[in-house]
């Protein structure tokens, strides 16, 4: 009762919004998926928009509403990804029904990102700003690095973990799980529609969860004013934590996500350039706005492949779409325009 | 701040008139399937943007002119179209329902290696037929990479795969004694350059050649004298660089530069360094590699090819292209002594094609007798040459 | 002695990344925005000195000249179309843009220059040697015209009208309007000046490392940005600073603890910088006021 009246109720406007426009995109899809009115092209994008989707959400709390720049979310990802696809392998035999291994894989995946996202956010939180910023890109690098060069393998006895150069023998029946450069090889896929969209209405209720909390006016008070939010007794080093810690966390679950999609997927994936679109993702959508969130990461997820038909002239023209986006949604004129015509809409309403 | 939601409306039904747009077009495309059912329709993917764009530039062309080619000949008709995957699993499964909604009913496969790991398992769903003219990995063609098991079955190579260079560097290296000290410049961010490398270390080690410095390096590095340094300090009298032909030129100036004296050894990613606009050829006098195509062949096909290539897209082909121009012919042979007709079901064409591809022999730029094992993977004869007054010369 | 010459290759990888830096680090201070676009700048110069070098048989100088004024031009047109608009709205936005343009600039590369890689032209060739040690001529310029930038651009910052009106508007916009200096305008000088030293360091670059590609500039432009950052971003010779220090511990780390892992080092050491030295090197301790 509780959950229905919060989501209704006059604050969170935003937040219903949110979770409509979720499930009657999901109802929609599915029942043209089941008419088949939906060519391959669209369905076998949908669960990496999931993905892509949730990563967002997790980097929107921290971009949007703790007010730091993350430039290492695919890092996160990565992690997640990576733990996942480990406990695929290793609950293949044991797990045999995909929907509790995929869950299995997934909360394992957050758990290890958001534990990771933990140590990295102690000496990440000490800085501000631009400086803060570097070094979420500098961990994201050393994350890629590092998975780069791992090599993990399975057999009877457990699980074996090599660094730089393969030395490991394994025994009978023995499979290679992460080969270094090579990633993750031979991954059973699981990942379904479904299990995305539920991922993203779980990211969506922790999220609004905690920027309705107590806690989270405590971590939008840290963004808007770090000095004063402190002379008010809030300890804003905790609550940033908070923030960082959840936003990894999801970060992890979408790469665990996007890794039981796929039956292999190399480190590389995981780069600087991915933590800049999930970015770009955000700030269209608008910061802090997760219903602008779900529908910036759907259009330019979907777009680049949408330009198909332009050929070679297709990422130039997203590259111009992106550029002119940027510039309309931040015009000072056309913004009043709108305002003015909402203003108007918004007193007819009310008579 | 409210005008986002109104401008995000308009997104909604852009995104909204987009979907519908585009199941309307593949609706349309599955009606002009029947109109044209004398042609095959072949796939093909791999990164026409990116960083990696010059390899999917290079198979798309290679491949249009073969079909160009086997078209106007007028036996077998294909109709072929490439989608860019940006040399990336996600959107190389993109890239393959993008092909799929096409209708397509035989492919080229995917160009790059990364994109080929995640898009066979997809080929083996759908029972479509692949090969691929570069993407060498052995988890291309295997679900089981690291032991070689679990063929994907339909799936085939037209180069060898990366362990099988390794062994046969190393093999050659040590029979023609071209050095016994041997330093390694690798990629270790790159699947091609680790996988030859890896196996050439085990296969050294068994024949008893002294690998004194393996140095790896990552994508984007611009400084590649502590690498050479490195090998020189340790006295290589062979540098082994399983690596593509960008970085290689790079390392040769630098071994220049530093006045390093050694012999170098490459593998089919060496393929190209020659016509580099702008490369000093001076610099790859002496160098050895293994590669199944070179652009100065003199045979007649060879020659034909090139100077085709050059005509319709004034560059000189490199491997890549070779390849991918192997693996059309290929399959249109395979089409041809088979017998089966386009308007065949996707399986039929498919079966077909796997019984052709593992009992039939092909001639080609890449090789001459070239045949292919149940497992998907192809026999033929490494050709070792060395660069010597700017040409390739056989090496044996 | 091998110390000496990884030091020396690593100064010489150095200046490159300060140059860069530089730029970075100027548009940053006066427009305080993350300019992303800026490593593909670098592209552009490359390309241009390149065709003008081997395709017309210009001098080095001309082809410099020439590069210099097309990154230059490019500057300005990109700073006019893509980032004016924008004056006023958040930073993240102008990121975003930023990276709307370097997508931009990379594509269009490559339609127009193709995807394959071109060898840059030797325009330096020899080495110095002094007793064991050897080091090409072509590191030692690369050294010099960093120092020489270096100073030239501090001094024009002190010393020139223009260059107070820039230290002006980075202090504070409104401020500096109010005083009658043209804030646009001294966004498009910066905007020309970073730009025309990423030419600069195009050249170097690619005289050094022979490659020319359209996704050239991004792994300098991430490396650039670091050693800004390192260094104090905003700050001139901490940009400088930086940037060799990058060079010189990449280098090093390279030759002395894992060539596999050089980046995960580099990164690693600047992460540790950053905890001493929250701000960077030489990076101004700002004092926030409620």
């Amino acid at each position: 009762m509780k959950l229905v009246k919060s989501l209704f109720g006059p604050k969170t406007r935003g937040r219903s919004i949110s979770f409509a426009l979720v499930i009657v995109a999901y109802i929609v899809i599915s029942i043209l998926q089941s008419a088949g009115s939906i060519p391959r092209m669209i369905s076998s994008l949908l669960v990496p928009v999931c993905c892509y989707i949730v990563a967002a959400i997790g980097l929107n709390m921290n971009v949007g509403i703790s007010g730091e720049l993350n430039l290492g979310q695919a890092g996160f990802m990565s992690v997640g990804g990576f733990s996942a696809a480990i406990t695929n392998a290793v609950l293949l035999n044991t797990v045999s029904n995909d929907f509790v291994r995929l869950l299995i894989c997934i909360v394992i995946g957050a758990l290890i990102a958001g534990f990771v996202g933990w140590l990295i956010s102690i000496p990440v939180l000490k800085l501000e700003g631009d400086y803060l910023a570097i070094v979420t890109l500098a961990f994201g690098q050393i994350i890629m690095s590092l998975m780069n060069n791992l090599y993990v393998g399975f057999d009877a006895d457990g699980i074996h973990f090599g660094f730089i150069n393969n030395t490991m023998q394994l025994g009978e029946g023995g499979k290679m799980i992460v080969s270094g450069p090579m990633g993750v090889t031979g991954n059973k896929m699981i990942s379904t529609f479904t299990v995305g969209f539920i991922l993203i209405l779980i990211s969506l209720l922790v999220v609004y969860n905690i920027i309705y909390s107590k806690e989270g006016r405590a971590i939008q008070a840290c963004r808007d004013n770090k000095i004063a939010a402190e002379t008010i007794g809030i300890k804003v080093s905790s609550t940033k934590t908070l923030a960082f810690v959840v936003s990894s966390a999801l970060g992890g679950a979408a790469g665990a996500l996007y890794m039981m999609n796929y039956s292999s997927v190399a480190a590389t994936k995981f780069d600087f350039n991915t933590s800049i679109l999930i970015l770009v993702y955000v700030v269209l959508g608008g910061l802090g706005n997760m219903t602008g969130t779900l529908i910036s990461t759907s259009v330019l997820v979907l777009l680049p492949e949408m330009l198909r038909f332009l050929s070679s002239y297709r990422m130039l023209v997203y590259a111009i779409v992106l550029i002119v986006m940027m510039i309309v949604t931040n015009n000072e004129q056309i913004k009043t325009f709108f305002e003015k015509f909402k203003k108007q809409k918004g007193v007819q309403a009310h008579e | 701040m409210k005008f986002s939601k109104v401008f995000k409306g308009g997104m909604v039904a852009a995104m909204a008139m987009s979907l519908v747009a585009c199941s309307s077009n593949s609706t349309t495309s599955a009606k002009s399937t029947s109109a044209s059912a004398e042609a095959f329709k072949i796939g093909g993917s791999g990164p026409l943007s990116g960083d990696a764009a010059v390899y999917g530039n290079a198979v798309k062309n290679g491949a249009e002119l073969a079909v160009k080619e086997i078209n106007a000949k007028g036996k077998v008709q294909l109709e072929f179209k490439y989608e860019d995957d940006q040399a990336d699993g996600e959107k190389a499964a993109t890239a393959y329902n993008t092909l799929a909604d096409w209708g397509m009913q035989a492919s080229i496969g995917a160009t790059t290696s990364g994109a080929g790991q995640a898009v066979s398992p997809l080929y083996q769903q759908d029972d479509i037929f692949a090969i691929t003219p570069s993407g060498s990995s052995p988890a291309v063609i295997y679900q089981n990479a690291d032991n070689e098991s679990d063929p994907y079955g339909n799936v085939f190579q037209m180069c060898f795969t990366d362990p099988n260079q390794g062994v046969a560097s190393a093999d050659y290296i040590s029979e023609n004694k071209v050095g016994t000290k041997v330093g390694v410049i690798y990629r270790n961010d790159d699947n091609y350059s680790t996988g030859i490398f890896n196996k050439f270390k085990t296969e050294a080690k068994k024949l008893g050649l002294d690998v004194v410095a393996e140095q790896g390096f990552a994508n984007g590095t611009t400084d590649y004298s502590v690498y050479v340094k490195k090998c020189k300090d340790a006295g290589a009298d062979v540098v082994f660089l399983p690596i593509y032909y960008q970085p290689a030129s790079q390392i040769l100036a630098e071994a220049k530069k530093q006045g390093y004296e050694t012999k170098f050894f490459g593998c089919d990613g060496m393929d190209g360094i020659l016509d580099m606009e702008g490369f000093d050829t001076s610099l790859a006098e002496g160098l050895y590699m293994l590669t199944p195509f070179s652009a100065d062949a003199e045979d007649e096909l060879t020659q034909n090819f090139v100077k085709n290539y050059k005509e319709a897209y004034g560059d000189t082909p490199i491997q890549f292209a070779a390849d991918a121009y192997d693996c059309v012919y290929a399959i249109a042979q395979a089409l041809e002594e088979s017998g089966v007709r386009a308007s065949d079901a996707t399986s039929d064409i498919t079966a077909a094609l796997e019984k052709e591809f593992t009992s039939m022999t092909f001639n080609g730029l890449t090789g001459s007798d070239v045949t292919w094992n149940a497992n998907g993977e192809v026999s033929k004869a490494p050709k070792a040459v060395v660069i010597q007054n700017g040409a390739y010369v056989s090496a044996e | 002695m091998a110390f000496l010459s990884y030091l020396i290759g690593g100064l010489g990888l150095g200046s490159v990344y300060a140059i860069i830096a530089l730029g970075y680090s100027m548009v940053y201070g006066i427009a305080k925005m993350l300019n992303f676009a800026h490593g593909d700048v670098i592209m552009v110069g490359a390309f241009v000195a390149y065709f003008a070098l081997s395709s017309f048989g210009l001098p080095t100088i001309v082809a410099l000249i020439l590069s210099v004024v097309a990154c230059t031009v490019l500057g300005i047109v990109v700073e006019k179309l893509a980032y004016k608009p924008l004056r006023g709205a958040s930073s993240l936005s102008v990121l975003i843009t930023a990276i709307g343009v370097s997508y931009f600039l990379q594509n269009a590369a490559m339609l127009m220059w193709g995807t394959d890689t071109k060898i840059f032209p030797t325009i330096l060739e020899g080495t110095l040697t002094i007793g064991e040690l050897s080091i090409p001529y072509l590191t030692l310029l690369t050294i010099l015209s960093c120092i020489v930038i270096m100073v030239v651009l501090t001094m024009f910052i002190n010393k020139t009208k223009t260059g107070r009106a820039m230290r002006a508007c980075s202090e504070d916009k409104g401020a500096a309007s109010l005083m009658g200096i043209n804030v646009n305008q001294i966004i498009s000088i910066t905007f020309a000046i970073g730009s025309g030293l990423a030419a600069i360091a195009a050249v170097l670059l690619c005289a050094t490392y022979p490659s020319v590609y359209p996704t050239l500039g991004s792994m300098p432009g991430i490396k650039a940005f670091t050693a800004a950052v390192l260094g104090g971003i905003g700050s001139i010779p901490g940009a400088f600073l930086g940037g060799l220090l990058l060079g010189v511990i990449e280098n090093l780390a390279r030759a002395y603890i894992s060539t596999q892992l050089s980046d995960a080092i580099v990164f690693m050491v600047l992460i540790v910088i950053l905890l001493i030295k929250p701000t960077g090197l030489l990076g101004k301790k700002v004092n926030v006021k409620v």
